[in-house]
C-alpha cells in the first residue's frame, strides 16, 4: 500500500527526474515527510518564484522537464510568474502544489487559493486531484501534456489529505488525452510544393525560432542551410538553434535585431519559418509583414499557423521531422541567383555592422564581448530581461544548442539568477555566465543563498548602469527624455552584498579594469559576482518601434550621432 | 459573421470555465454557449455561437482543439443542421388583447404555459429566425419578461462515426 505522496515520488523517480526545486509549507509538509525518505533530490530555493524559474532553467539547459513544488496559497501563487514564463517559451514544467484538505476547499481556509483557476490561462492544463484513484492517470497525462507536442507547464494541485490517503492504486488506464481526434496530416501534400518554392526562390531566408531547439533539430538545420546555401536569421528564442560563427548566420531579427538580418528579412522573396510563433517583436505590424514574399510556416502547434501572419504554406509538424523530411526529399542545388543574394547580404553586413569601437564610459557591449573573448562560444549563457538581454542576444556568439537561456515571451525580470542556478544544476561541470541588470538582479537575488549552499559555478555579471536601462531608453526615445521611475539609486553595494552571502566579488568601473575583472570572474571556482559599471546612456540599436517595419529601424546610420529611421535618407 | 461550433468535451470539472476563459482572454466574442451531457455521460457537448471574421474563427477552432479536455471541434455553420432555441416570454394580455395574442402563438405553434389576469407566458421553440419573428410579433402587446436559451444544433442525416 502506498499513499499519495509516495505514489507521486515513485512516479517522478520512474520518469528519471533528478531533482525537484521547492519550498515547504503547511499543506505540503506531508509530502516533504516522504520526500525526505526518498532518493529524489530536493533543492531548497529561497522563494517559490526562484523554484519555478530554476526548474525552467534546468529544463531549458537540459531539454528534460523541470519540476517545482510549493505549498498552497502564497506558495502556489508565487510560482505563477515562472509558470507563465514556461508557458510563453514552451518549456516543459511540472508544478506540484499542496492544497487544503478536500473538505476545506471553497471555505476560504487558511492559505487557500484556487491555484488551478489562477494558472488556467498560463498552463497547458491544470489538475485538482479529487481522489486517489485518479492520481496515476493524472500524473501520466500531466507528464504527456507537459512534454508532448509543443511543451509547456502543467500544474497538479494535491489536497493535503490525499498525500496521506492510502490505497491500492491501480496502474494508469488509458488516459483521457488519447481520446482526441487526430487531424489529417498535410505533409505529403505540401512537401513537394515547399521543396519547389525553396529551390525557385532567388532571395530565400530561413527564420529559426525556439521550436528548432525544442525539437533537437539544430544539426539538421545546419545541414539544410549548407545544402541549400540559404542564410539563417533567428528570433530571440532561436538564438542557440544555429551557430553564430557559421558563415550563413545573420543573427537576430526583430525589434532589436541586427541591421543586416532585418534587411535580409524585409527583402527576402521566401521566408521559411521554423518553430516560431512570429511574435509582434519579430513581425512589427503583423498585417503588413512581408506582403510580397512567399511565407512557409512550420510549427508543431497548429494554433500558431495563420495566427499572427498569413503564410502561403502552413504545415503542422515538429521541426526535426520537417527538416529530416525535406532533406530526404530535396535535391537542392545552389544556383547562381542565390550568389547575388549572398553578395547583397554581405554588403549590408559590411555597411551596417554592430559597433565594436567604444570610448568614454564602459559600454555594456564591451563587457559582453570581453566575456565572449575569454569564455568562448561554448559557455552556457543566461540573461535576465532588459537592455543587457538584447545586447547579449546581439553580441554574444553562441555555438551550441541550449546554451542561450532567456525569458523571451514573458520577458520576466528576475528570471536570470534562478534560471542560471537551475542550468548549473542541470549541467554540472559547466560554467554558467549570467548577464543581469542591476534592476533584475535585485528582484530575485535571494537565490544567492541557494547558489552558495551548493557552490554552483554561476558567474553573475551585473551590467550596472544604475537605471532600468530599457525603460530609460524608451523614455528617452518615445517619451522625449521624460524619465519617470527608471532611476534605481540608492543601489546596494554589490561587493558587500556578495560578501554577506560569502561569495567572491569584483568591481570594474574603467576600461582598464575590464579584462582583469573578467579574468577574475572566469578563474574563480564556484559562484562569483562582478559589478561592471556601464554607461546608462547607451541604447540598444537598431530599434524598431512597435508596429514598425524592419526597414523603419532606428539607428545611428553611417556614423551619424542622431537617431534616424533607416528608410528615411 | 456568426459561426456555430459543436464541441465535444470531457465531462470533467472546470471544463466550462476553461473554455469560457479561453474565449475571454483571446478576445473571441461568444454569442451563446450551451453545454450539457451527451448520450455518453463521460462527455459533454457544447454548442457555441461565435461572431468573428475567418481569421478569428480559425483561431477559435485551433485554440479549442489545444485544450486537453476538448475531444473534437466541428464548425457546423455550413452543414445542414437542425437548430433549436427555447424562449419563454411573459407578454401582457388583458381581456381586449388576449385573443389576438393567442392567435399569434398559434401561428407560430407556441404553447401557452401559464395564464394570469393580465399576462400570459408563451413557450416558443425554433431557430433564430423564428425566435426573432415571434418576439417581433409580440412586441406591440408589451413583453414584460423574456428568457432564452442559447442555440443547440445537430447535423442532419446519418451519423458518420468515423468522420
Amino acid at each position: 500500500m502506498k499513499n499519495g505522496a509516495q505514489y507521486i515520488i515513485d512516479f517522478l523517480l520512474k520518469k528519471e527526474v533528478e531533482m525537484v526545486f521547492g519550498y515547504p509549507g503547511g499543506q505540503i509538509l506531508n509530502f516533504y515527510e516522504y520526500l525526505g525518505k526518498s532518493p529524489l533530490k530536493h533543492v531548497l530555493v529561497r522563494h517559490e518564484q526562484g523554484g519555478a524559474h530554476a526548474a525552467c532553467g534546468y529544463a531549458r539547459a537540459t531539454g528534460k522537464p523541470g519540476v517545482c513544488l510549493a505549498t498552497s496559497g502564497p506558495g502556489a501563487t508565487n510560482l505563477v510568474t515562472g509558470i507563465a514564463d514556461a508557458y510563453l517559451d514552451s518549456i516543459p514544467l511540472l508544478a506540484i502544489t499542496g492544497q487544503v484538505n478536500l473538505n476545506d476547499i471553497g471555505k476560504d481556509s487558511f492559505q487557500e487559493a484556487d491555484i488551478t483557476g489562477i494558472v488556467t490561462p498560463v498552463t497547458k492544463h491544470s489538475y485538482l486531484l479529487e481522489s486517489l484513484d485518479t492520481l496515476p492517470e493524472i500524473l501520466d497525462e500531466a507528464w504527456q501534456v507537459a512534454t508532448g507536442g509543443r511543451p509547456g507547464p502543467v500544474l497538479i494541485d494535491v489536497p493535503k489529505n490525499l498525500f496521506l490517503a492510502e490505497g491500492e492504486i491501480a496502474d494508469s488506464r488509458q488516459t483521457l488525452h488519447t481520446r482526441k481526434v487526430k487531424k489529417a496530416d498535410r505533409t505529403e501534400e505540401l512537401m513537394p510544393k515547399i521543396t519547389e518554392a525553396l529551390s525557385k526562390a532567388k532571395q530565400p531566408l530561413i527564420l529559426t525560432g525556439g521550436g528548432v531547439v525544442t525539437a533537437g533539430a539544430c544539426d539538421l538545420l545546419i545541414k539544410l542551410a549548407e545544402e541549400t546555401g540559404i542564410p539563417v536569421v533567428n528570433t530571440l528564442m532561436g538564438k542557440s538553434a544555429f551557430p553564430a560563427d557559421h558563415p550563413l548566420a545573420l543573427g537576430m531579427v526583430g525589434m532589436h535585431g541586427v541591421a543586416a538580418a532585418n534587411l535580409a528579412l524585409s527583402n527576402c522573396d521566401l521566408l521559411l519559418c521554423l518553430g516560431t510563433r512570429l511574435s509582434d517583436r519579430v513581425t512589427g505590424n503583423r498585417r503588413q509583414f512581408l506582403e510580397k514574399a512567399c511565407i512557409i510556416h512550420v510549427d508543431v502547434d497548429a494554433a500558431e499557423l495563420q495566427k499572427n501572419v498569413d503564410a502561403n504554406y502552413c504545415l503542422q509538424l515538429d521541426a526535426r521531422l520537417f527538416l529530416q523530411r525535406i532533406l530526404d526529399e530535396g535535391h537542392f542545388k545552389k544556383n547562381g541567383d542565390i550568389a547575388q543574394w549572398h553578395q547583397q547580404i554581405d554588403r549590408w553586413q559590411q555597411e551596417h555592422p554592430l559597433p565594436t569601437d567604444f570610448s568614454g564610459l564602459i559600454k555594456p557591449q564591451e563587457v559582453i564581448l570581453e566575456a565572449a573573448r575569454q569564455a568562448g562560444s561554448k559557455a552556457i549563457v543566461v540573461t535576465d530581461v532588459g537592455q543587457h538581454q538584447m545586447f547579449v542576444a546581439q553580441y554574444y556568439p553562441i555555438s551550441r544548442c541550449r546554451n542561450f537561456l532567456t525569458s523571451g515571451g514573458l520577458g520576466a525580470m528576475g528570471f536570470g539568477l534562478p534560471a542560471a542556478m537551475g542550468a548549473a544544476f542541470g549541467r554540472p561541470g559547466e560554467d554558467v555566465l549570467l548577464f543581469v541588470g542591476d534592476g533584475g538582479f535585485q528582484m530575485t537575488l535571494q537565490e544567492l543563498a541557494t547558489i552558495r549552499e551548493h557552490n554552483l559555478p554561476v558567474k553573475v555579471i551585473i551590467l550596472n548602469n544604475s537605471t532600468l536601462g530599457m525603460i530609460h531608453q524608451w523614455q528617452d526615445v518615445v517619451f522625449k527624455k521624460h524619465y519617470v521611475a527608471s532611476n534605481l539609486p540608492p543601489l546596494p553595494d554589490f561587493v558587500k552584498l556578495a560578501a554577506a552571502y560569502d561569495i567572491p566579488a569584483v568591481i570594474a568601473a574603467t576600461r582598464e579594469e575590464l579584462s582583469q575583472a573578467m579574468e577574475f570572474v572566469l578563474k574563480t571556482e564556484g559562484p562569483v559576482i562582478a559589478d561592471f559599471r556601464v554607461d546608462k546612456e547607451e541604447m540598444v540599436l537598431p530599434f524598431i518601434l512597435p508596429g514598425g517595419k524592419p526597414e523603419d529601424m532606428l539607428g545611428r546610420w553611417q556614423g551619424e550621432t542622431h537617431l534616424r529611421s533607416f528608410s528615411r535618407k | 459573421m456568426k459561426h456555430t461550433f459543436a464541441v465535444l468535451v470531457e465531462n470533467s470539472p472546470g471544463v466550462l470555465s476553461k473554455v469560457a476563459g479561453l474565449f475571454s482572454r483571446r478576445g473571441f466574442n461568444i454569442e451563446s454557449l450551451v453545454v450539457s451531457e451527451t448520450e455518453d455521460s463521460s462527455t459533454s457537448r457544447m454548442t457555441i455561437v461565435v461572431e468573428g471574421d475567418n481569421r478569428v474563427l480559425e483561431q477559435v477552432g485551433k485554440q479549442l482543439n489545444k485544450q486537453v479536455d476538448v475531444i473534437k471541434v466541428n464548425d457546423i455553420t455550413n452543414e445542414e443542421t437542425v437548430e433549436r432555441q427555447l424562449c419563454l416570454i411573459r407578454v401582457s394580455a388583458d381581456q381586449s388583447t388576449r385573443q389576438e395574442v393567442l392567435q399569434i402563438t398559434e401561428v407560430f405553434r407556441c404553447r401557452v404555459v401559464d395564464i394570469g389576469r393580465k399576462s400570459l407566458i408563451v413557450e416558443a421553440t425554433g431557430d433564430e429566425a423564428k425566435m426573432q419573428a415571434i418576439i417581433r410579433s409580440l412586441w406591440p402587446f408589451g413583453i414584460m419578461e423574456l428568457v432564452r436559451t442559447g442555440k443547440v444544433a445537430m447535423v442532419r442525416g446519418e451519423r458518420n462515426k468515423g468522420k
